[in-house]
Parts: C-alpha cells; sequence; structure tokens
C-alpha cells in the first residue's frame, strides 16, 4: 500500500528560469514546503503576490510529527481557504488523565467554551495537514494565483545583496541561479539557511531522549490524552498516550540521556516496551518509530534584511504544550499582511520589523511555556524530583496541586501586548479582546464573527449605528455592524461593561484599537500606526 | 473553626512553581532541604492560626 507520506506531491520539473540567460527575480521565495511554508505561500499568493516555494523533497514528512493543531490555527486555516474537511477528519479531544506510578492522578476536561466555530484542538498526522496545504496550493493555482512549488530544489548557497537576496540552486538537472526580493526561510528547526548565514541559534539543550511511535491498533482506549509519570512500563520516565485519525495512536517514551538511539529504534527493542505498555493482548502494527532529542532556542532576531525566518527555523521548543507548528503558524499570519502592504509600498519596510517584536514575544512565551514543562516531566535534580512527586501526590487527593501538575501548556495565541502597532483602548472592555489579542471568535447572525474578517481591516461597530467605511493609506476599512444586549458571546468578549463599541481589527485579526464610539479620525490615526507609521519616534 | 483552603488559590501557579525552583538550583541537597524548613516556617507564620495549621500538617500526611 502507497501511503500518504511515500507519495511524491511536487515532483521535480524543469523550470523556464533554468534556462534562462539572466538569474529571474521573483518577489518572494520561500524556502521549505511545511506547514509554516506552504500557508505562507497560500497567504501571500492569495493576496497576489507571486511565491515561489522550494523543496528539497518532494512529499510530505514522513511520520506523523506535528500532531496537535490549536483553534488559533484552525482559525488560520479558514481565513487561508484550507479545505474544512481538515477539522473534520481531525480527532478532537477535550478530556485528559494524569497518571503517577501505578494510579491514576487525576482526570481533566478542557471545558471548551461554546460558542466558537473550531474546537480547542484537534490531533491529526503532520502529513495529512500538509496534504490539505498543497491541496489549497493546487487550487490557487488553479484559480490562476501566482504560486509554485519547486520539489527537489536544493538551495546551496545563499548572498543577501542590497535590496535582494541572491540563490544557487541545485536540482537533479544540474544548478542555477535565482533572485528574490524577500526571502522566507521556513526551513526548520535545522534550517541550511540560518547556517549558510552564520547566524546563531542560543537556547537551552535538554539532556533526553523521546522515542515516538505511530502504532496502528484496534483499541478501545477513549478519545483521551494519557499521560504517565514514572509508570511501571517505564520507570523513572514519563509516557504519553494520544489518539490520531484512521486508528493510529502515537505514543511518546522518555528514554533518558545515555541511550543508544539506533538500537532503541529497533522493532525488536521498541515493540517489548509498547507490549509493557498497551498489555500483552493488544494487537498493533508500528507505523513509523523516531527518536528526538530538544531544545528550547530562538534567533537573536527574526528578519535580516531582505531574510526573514518562520516557524522552526526561527524558534525551537520542546513539544509539550503543542507550540511548535502551532506557533509557526501565528507567525505566517503576522507576516503575510505586513509583506503585502511593504511590497505594495503602502508601509515602510521598518513595519517587517514589528513582525520580529511581535513574534519574538510569542516565542519567549512558548519558550518559557515549554521549558516549564520540561522541568517538570524531566527534572534535573534530586530535589526538583521530590518537589514534582510531591505535586503529584497532592494532587491525587487535593485539588489546589492540580493546576501545579505541568506535563503542558498547551498551545494559546500571543496577546500582542506593548506592541508599537496597538493603538487607545478607550473603555471598561473585557481583557481577553485588549489591543494585541487576536479577536476571539463568536457567533453571529448567519455565521462565525472570524469567518467575516477576511484579510483586511475591519470595523467591528456594535450597538453603534453610524460607523462608515474608510479608506485610508491605500486600505479599505469594512464595517461589521452587530447588535448586542449585553448577554451572549459578543457581549462577554466585546463589550464587557459597556454598551457600545468600535474595534478596530488588523488583517491577522488581531485587535488594533477599541473605543466607546464611533470617530472617523481616531480611526485613521490608529489605522496609520497599525501600519508603522509612528516607528520613526514620532509617537504622539 | 477555620477551615484550610486545599482549592487552587495560586494566582500564577506556573510562576511560582519555577520561583521555588529557581530558589533550589544553586544549592546542594542539604541546603535544598534547610531551605524547604525555613520556607515551611515562614509560611507556617504567616498563616498563624493553629487549627489551620493542624489541618495542613494532616493534608500533608501520606
Amino acid at each position: 500500500m502507497s501511503r500518504i507520506f511515500e507519495t511524491p506531491l511536487y515532483p521535480y520539473q524543469r523550470s523556464a528560469d533554468q534556462d534562462a540567460a539572466d538569474p529571474v527575480r521573483h518577489p518572494v521565495i520561500i524556502v521549505g514546503a511545511g506547514p509554516v511554508g506552504l500557508a505562507a505561500a497560500i497567504d501571500l499568493a492569495q493576496r497576489d503576490v507571486p511565491v515561489v516555494v522550494i523543496d528539497e523533497n518532494d512529499k510530505v514528512s514522513f511520520g506523523s510529527r506535528a500532531i496537535c493543531f490549536s483553534k488559533r490555527t484552525l482559525e488560520i486555516l479558514d481565513r487561508l481557504g484550507v479545505d474544512p474537511a481538515l477539522t473534520e477528519m481531525g480527532v478532537t479531544w477535550n478530556a485528559g488523565r494524569v497518571f503517577f506510578d501505578e494510579r491514576e492522578v487525576y482526570n481533566f476536561n478542557l471545558l471548551p467554551e461554546t460558542g466558537h466555530k473550531r474546537p480547542a484542538f484537534i490531533n491529526l498526522q503532520q502529513y495529512h495537514f500538509e496534504k490539505f496545504l498543497v491541496d489549497r496550493c493546487r487550487q490557487l493555482q488553479s484559480q490562476g494565483k501566482p504560486l509554485e512549488i519547486r520539489g527537489n530544489s536544493k538551495v546551496s548557497a545563499l548572498r543577501q545583496q542590497v535590496g535582494f537576496v541572491s540563490l544557487d540552486v541545485e536540482t537533479p538537472d544540474g544548478p542555477y541561479t535565482l533572485e528574490a526580493d524577500w526571502l522566507l526561510a521556513c526551513d526548520g528547526a535545522n534550517s541550511p539557511i540560518r547556517r549558510m548565514m552564520g547566524l546563531d541559534f542560543v537556547g537551552r539543550v535538554f539532556e533526553d531522549n523521546f522515542l515516538i511511535a505511530d502504532v496502528v491498533m484496534e483499541a478501545d482506549f477513549p478519545t483521551e490524552r494519557w499521560f504517565w509519570f514514572d509508570p511501571p512500563f517505564n520507570r523513572g520516565q514519563s509516557a504519553l498516550l494520544h489518539k490520531q485519525p484512521d486508528g493510529v495512536w502515537r505514543i511518546d517514551l522518555q528514554l533518558g540521556w545515555d541511550i543508544d538511539r539506533e538500537r532503541e529504534k529497533l522493532p525488536e527493542n521498541v515493540i517489548p516496551r509498547l507490549k509493557a505498555m498497551l498489555g500483552d493482548d493488544v494487537k498493533f502494527e508500528l507505523e513509523w518509530v523516531s527518536i528526538y532529542t530538544f531544545q528550547c532556542r530562538r534567533m537573536e532576531k527574526f528578519r535580516y534584511d531582505h531574510v526573514i525566518f518562520a516557524g522552526d527555523s526561527a524558534h525551537q521548543v520542546s513539544p509539550f504544550g503543542a507550540r511548535g507548528a502551532n506557533s509557526g503558524l501565528q507567525d505566517v499570519d503576522n507576516l503575510g499582511w505586513k509583506l503585502k502592504a511593504v511590497i505594495d509600498g503602502l508601509a515602510d519596510a521598518a513595519l517587517l520589523d514589528t513582525y520580529d517584536a511581535e513574534r519574538v514575544l510569542g516565542a519567549d512565551e512558548n519558550i518559557l511555556n515549554s521549558t516549564r514543562s520540561t522541568d517538570f516531566i524531566t527534572p534535573k535534580s534530586e530535589m526538583s524530583r521530590i518537589l514534582r512527586n510531591a505535586v503529584l501526590d497532592l494532587a491525587e487527593k487535593h485539588e489546589f496541586a492540580r493546576p501545579l501538575v505541568n506535563s503542558g501548556r498547551l498551545s494559546v495565541p500571543c496577546v500582542y501586548h506593548g506592541s508599537p502597532l496597538n493603538g487607545p483602548d478607550e473603555g471598561d472592555f473585557p481583557s481577553r479582546t485588549r489591543p494585541g489579542s487576536p479577536a476571539v471568535d463568536a457567533p453571529i447572525p448567519g455565521g462565525w464573527l472570524l469567518d467575516t474578517l477576511d484579510g483586511g481591516f475591519h470595523l467591528l461597530a456594535i450597538n453603534v449605528n453610524n460607523a462608515e467605511p474608510i479608506e485610508e493609506a491605500g486600505f479599505h476599512v469594512r464595517v461589521l455592524e452587530l447588535k448586542s444586549a449585553g448577554a451572549g458571546a459578543i457581549g462577554e468578549r466585546y463589550l464587557g461593561n459597556e454598551k457600545t463599541a468600535i474595534y478596530l481589527i488588523r488583517p491577522d485579526q488581531h485587535v488594533v484599537a477599541r473605543w466607546r464610539e464611533y470617530s472617523e479620525k481616531a480611526i485613521r490615526r490608529a489605522l496609520r500606526r497599525a501600519l508603522g507609521n509612528d516607528l520613526h519616534g514620532d509617537v504622539a | 473553626m477555620s477551615k484550610l483552603v486545599l482549592k487552587p488559590n495560586l494566582s500564577r501557579a506556573d510562576d511560582f512553581y519555577a520561583a521555588l525552583l529557581a530558589e533550589h538550583e544553586t544549592l546542594t541537597r542539604d541546603e535544598s532541604d534547610a531551605y524547604n524548613a525555613r520556607l515551611l516556617l515562614v509560611l507556617a507564620n504567616h498563616v498563624g492560626d493553629p487549627d489551620i495549621l493542624a489541618q495542613a500538617l494532616a493534608a500533608a500526611r501520606k
């Protein structure tokens, strides 16, 4: 049987660029066709920015890899026009159990808030996720959007020039040279682009190995996240069991530092471990096994002149909390509209430095959370282990200790507090929708709020009837009028203690500013600020 | 009799836990044990109420 990750999806094809007398210049070249690179390509092509994606491979990723996708990621995919069948294919889960030694310490239900189109999390193999993105790329191409994916094409050299980047690309037909006004390096944690540029990637190394196995089995485990601290079948270590689509289960087993990785990966060593965990009578088949180590680190900056890093190439976290691919998608969300504005000459290139400022903030938040989870899961000292075990012992009997149990703090989108693009916050409004926050979804007449915020600037006018569409700085600000009596999702999420509200929302659905009343002048001013007009020191 | 709080009451639990681990980071095991002893005495003094402290002593038993 040919599996999805064994089928070439974008096989090498000779490009006319390879026969050009002089290197061909493209507005944007994206290196890497993983979740981040593909999402970036879709966002830009949708905005009519021509993109060329270069990948050294021609298939989706091998093995499940990133499996847990957050609500914010699904919302971004909706904006990118990705087939909603992706969410339906994923396994939606809300419940989990935590075990310590031989006992269940407690179980939880995330009790997701109602009034959102998308669930809190779905589990889906990365190869399915990537396939959906490739399908969306093909759909855009068929609609005449300027998007190209070049498989089996490997960047072998990079030269930063004044105002552009020059690249050497190796192909089965030999090398050729390309130029890009902007280069997006979405080439993963081991980013060759980062290495070619000699840039640092510093942070904390965790001396640990984890075995991950995708196991196909007919099992009656519920759709829950099960996490073990120090279980009998993996003494002194941790274990995780999580369900994916197609009857595939993801198992993570901590192995410690001093192991022989190649030996541990052999089926004759993996299978007894899994039998010890699942029981002798459970029939299963190994689909994929890998051993990983991890680091929590980031680049000092994510933008270096005309080269911009996004996703794992810019920042790397431990896997606990699903903060890898999900934060990469937020990078793309943040970058797309800014790069479009700069390319169109509607904003100064300094706007791209706010991609750096806002996403560095997001990366630091993710690194902090995933480092803390890792410290809890794999205590680094005897006292750290004693305290960890004390928390687990207490959690069994006492509710107070349960919030201290840390087997991963699940990804939530970053609030860009203090961003230089944020405008006024004038009123007694809810904290969760303050300037810098991603707009919170809510049901509205005929659909969902976030579905109406489709990639441009929007004005949300709640119980306000004099708001007018605005043309400013080359942007068209559309108005969405809503009514709310105070109760209900819109009232709770956007009005708080106020009766009326005007929200200015960015193309990435983050809130710029909010007021009680409509003022055309204030909105124009906030819009110019959101485009980076105040970045040169003349902040009022 | 006042009742010991055994529902979650730490406003930023992860921050507290990280700060506690950070205190121990540079200590030897003996120093860590002594630090914990001092910490619990400081907290006991803050609580003050003997009824609460008696319930806390019982809650910590295995």
